[in-house]
């Protein structure tokens, strides 16, 4: 059993150690807005929060969070109202959507420890995290607003 | 717009039924807007609102149900493509929820008789979907005028509409949509429209007028569901190993040591693969590494596409005796090189690329007991060309299929074709189980199928005037019709004689229609080589396209707003150059410049600003469309700066995103301009892929201004322009 908390609330998984974090949220915790995309730490589609930093969970082995408080995309705010959320929506951020869970997750480290960041400093932090549709400039406008906004 | 609309009574109304469920009255709708089908139950024994027409529902608390066919990968359609019935129904849109069409390509296609299709590729769906949208969002809006009109016994010409709600002014009574719904009555067809049914475009709500997409809260909060994440009761998870060459079948391989491993409950031969199936998918793709293939023989098991390309390409291109396939001839052309002042001649390459969409292929499959009957759950590019495929390889008849529509994390063209969903399929039926079937990101690359590597060779005639006079176009590659979209140049450069062909070889790489399919390579090839001749002849290279390639007037038109967008004449900063080109695609024509920078240490090409104007007919949702535009041009970078696949003794020789490198953040331009050049046009064009065409030539020009050195080969790796610029 390991035993984690997971967006808010203690959860306790009859798992072994060794599986990828991403596939126990998706398929043990049926926490599906987490995504695989290269199963390889590439691209940044499985970014969650494990104690407030964001981190590729295909990568990652349940093992190593025993303990620890995991934030998913379902759990960043109770109604979809985190600024971020807001702010992609006002923006019309999502294409095929895929990596936007990751995105979201990602930039909402960013705010956390950069309440207001330059354009500069957006682009470094997420640049990891691969939009195959191309959503760069609005992912930057939807970060803008909600720096202004927060 | 048609206005013979008619009754069709080729299909039966069983088969209509079939594919529309419980509705009790069923309308389809040709692609000529022809053609009106309904079936006789009554529209108030359905609880909880009246099926209106194959498309809609409208429920007594005046909401509506409306059915999309726009299969969505980001693009937006599913949003768009009801949007252009509700406009045309006048519904209240905030009122209107959507639901996925289901796979019946007679009911839901578009287009006529035996080529009707669903399939969402090309930039198609609105402009595919617009008239029969338009013709069934008149039709219900003119029975539901008819029965307020009966209802209220007054003149229907006293009778108008605003959303969801039918007025009569005169005696200033009012009943929305639901009220009418309840006595509706469907007995004798829908009724029979005229473009003077339709409305104005001064009349228009919705179209022109940018609404959110529908899709989009859901992909904010992580709800939107995707094929791969569907779970069923009892599922099971597989990956299928496919044949490091492409076309090989299995011939044997470790059964008993992989199904001794943990979780694992089987190993299915497919046709060219091999799936693992356990409880969860962690233990399947452990089990991947441990599993060992004997393959069969396959065409393509000593391949080497570099050498090739290099090679035999040119050597096919050399060979007088080499079997061409006209694509394209107007007027002589080898008499007008023959009488020509000068003569212009250079050669291209693009090597393969991947689709690289964001969500690995995937698909879940379910059989009853019987077998007799089998569910699908695809993210599909073509709902019913996955149901055919579905049916066919498992011996069964279409109506044993049903395919249920999921989101895409990208499709690219990869997901018009269903190979994985026909492996989710085959395994269900194999293991009596539901299964859920991944490929990892290595198989999506490995057995990937990809826009083919080509070869090309462009020559230009000048007359003693300095007009091109004579044009002539070769393509040599794999692939046939994957090569040749976009050499036709006569759709805005009118060049009096022109040759154009194809040369085709063989080698049993899968290939695919990726992204506007041939036309970045031969947008490239075309636009680069008139870059050229615009430098070797002095003149502007806006000035040499509007002078001397006897462009057309709407050519004329992009060309001179990018120019005025971009502020073409003015210089630009040190380090910064400008770069152009034009594209056509899906009936939409654009014209691009970009602004770059040129890292000489690195070979890295920085594009910084990029300016686009774009005739994309009638413009129905123009956030969206410019969001496909925005997507386009860096799908472009992306491709032109980064991506290739390369084939070695048979083998894909990229694995993952380490090696296939896609655009990051950093690589996006700080600006992306785009305007639309007459948009209120009587019909809309498409615009999924106006974007990336243009950029390749657009940034090979600024290379070229920044450095006096031409780039010839996509993509511009830093290697290569390290190499250019050492030229």
């Amino acid at each position: 059993m390991i035993a984690f908390t997971l967006n808010g609330k203690p959860v306790s998984l009859d798992v072994e150690s060794d599986t990828p974090l991403l596939w126990v949220l998706r398929d043990d915790a049926r926490l599906t807005g987490t995504k695989y995309g290269c199963g390889a730490g590439l691209c940044g589609a499985c970014t969650v929060h494990i104690d407030g930093k964001a981190l590729r969970s295909c990568s990652i082995k349940v093992g190593e969070v025993a303990g620890a408080s995991i934030v998913t995309i379902e759990g960043l705010s109770p109604d979809a109202s985190h600024p971020l959320q807001k702010a992609w929506i006002a923006e019309q951020v999502p294409q095929c959507g895929y990596c936007q869970s990751g995105q979201i997750m990602k930039a909402a480290e960013l705010l956390t420890a950069n309440p207001k960041p330059s354009r500069d400093q957006i682009i470094t932090h997420m640049d990891g995290n691969i939009c195959r549709c191309g959503t760069y400039n609005r992912i930057i406008a939807a970060i803008q607003r909600a720096s202004m906004e927060a | 717009m048609t206005s013979n609309i008619k009754f069709e009574t080729e299909v039966s109304r069983r088969e209509f039924l079939k594919g529309t469920a419980a509705l009790g009255f069923t309308v389809a709708i040709s692609g000529s807007g022809a053609g009106v089908l309904l079936s006789a139950s009554n529209a108030r024994a359905q609880a909880g609102g009246s099926p209106i027409s194959v498309w809609l529902t409208i429920h007594p608390d005046n909401t509506i149900t409306m059915f999309t066919p726009g299969a969505e990968m980001g693009q937006g359609s599913m949003t768009s493509v009801p949007l252009m019935l509700a406009e045309e129904m006048d519904a209240d849109w905030d009122k209107v929820k959507l639901e996925w069409a289901p796979s019946d390509v007679q009911v839901y296609g578009y287009g006529s008789g035996d080529r009707k299709s669903m399939a969402i590729v090309g930039s198609r769906a609105v402009r595919s979907y617009f008239d029969q949208m338009r013709t069934a969002g008149a039709q219900v809006r003119k029975l539901l005028l008819q029965a307020a009109a009966k209802h209220w016994d007054v003149p229907v010409a006293e009778l108008t509409t605003e959303p969801s709600v039918v007025i009569h002014a005169v005696s200033n009574r009012r009943l929305n949509y639901g009220e009418i719904a309840r006595f509706v009555e469907v007995t004798n067809g829908m009724p029979e429209v005229s473009e003077a049914d339709l409305k104005k475009p001064e009349q228009f709500r919705l179209i022109g007028k940018s609404q959110p997409r529908r899709d989009i809260p859901l992909k904010v909060n992580g709800t939107a569901q995707f094929a791969i994440d569907v779970n069923l009761p009892g599922m099971l998870y597989a990956t299928t190993v496919h044949s490091p060459m492409h076309g090989a079948a299995p011939e044997s391989w470790n059964d008993t040591e992989i199904k001794a491993l943990k979780g694992i409950h089987a190993t299915v031969k497919l046709p060219t693969g091999v799936a693992i199936v356990g409880d969860t998918f962690a233990y399947v793709i452990a089990a991947r590494k441990q599993l060992k293939v004997n393959w069969g023989a396959t065409q393509s098991h000593d391949y080497d596409s570099e050498s090739v390309l290099d090679s035999e390409y040119v050597k096919v291109h050399a060979d007088p005796s080499a079997l061409s396939k006209p694509v394209f001839s107007t007027g002589d052309a080898d008499s007008a090189f023959t009488a020509a002042a000068r003569t212009y001649k250079a050669d291209f390459r693009a090597d393969y690329a991947y689709h690289a969409q964001m969500e690995p292929l995937n698909a879940v499959a379910r059989i009853n007991a019987a077998g007799d009957q089998i569910e699908v759950w695809d993210g599909t590019q073509s709902p019913d060309r996955c149901r055919e495929m579905v049916a066919e390889a498992l011996g069964v008849n279409l109506d044993q299929v049903t395919v249920n529509q999921c989101y895409m994390g990208g499709g690219f063209g990869r997901r018009s074709e269903g190979d994985y969903t026909v492996e989710a399929a085959l395994v269900a039926r194999e293991i009596k189980k539901p299964v859920k079937l991944i490929w990892t990101r290595e198989e999506d690359i490995g057995y990937g199928m990809f826009r083919p590597q080509n070869y090309q060779c462009l020559e230009a005639a000048l007359d003693s005037s300095g007009k091109v006079s004579g044009w002539k176009h070769c393509i040599v590659g794999d692939g046939e019709g994957l090569l040749t979209g976009g050499m036709k140049i006569d759709l805005y450069y009118k060049v009096p004689n022109q040759y154009i062909d194809l040369r085709g070889t063989s080698h049993g790489i899968r290939l695919k229609h990726w992204r506007a399919v041939a036309h970045p390579f031969n947008i490239f090839a075309i636009e680069e080589f008139i870059d050229r001749m615009a430098v070797a002849e002095g003149v502007d290279p806006i000035d040499f396209r509007l002078n001397r390639m006897a462009i057309t007037p709407r050519g004329r038109k992009v060309f001179e707003k990018v120019a005025e967008m971009a502020n073409w004449q003015q210089p630009r900063p040190e380090g910064r150059a400008l770069g152009l080109s034009i594209t056509e695609r899906s009936g939409s024509l654009g014209a691009c410049v970009v602004e770059a920078s040129l890292n000489k240490a690195l070979g890295k090409i920085k594009v910084h600003k990029v300016w686009m104007a774009v005739d994309g007919g009638l413009i129905v949702q123009p956030d969206a469309a410019r969001a496909n535009i925005e997507s386009g041009i860096n799908f472009g970078l992306s491709s032109v700066l980064h991506e290739r696949v390369t084939v070695k003794g048979g083998v894909v020789q990229q694995t993952n995103f380490h090696d296939y490198n896609v655009m990051r953040m950093s690589d996006t331009p700080e600006l992306i301009q785009i305007e639309f050049v007459d948009p209120d046009q009587d019909r809309p064009q498409g615009l999924g892929e106006i974007g990336n065409p243009a950029i390749p030539a657009a940034v090979a020009g600024a290379f070229f201004r920044l450095t006096g050195k031409r780039l010839s080969h996509m993509p511009f790796t830093r290697a290569r322009v390290l190499a250019a610029m050492q030229a």
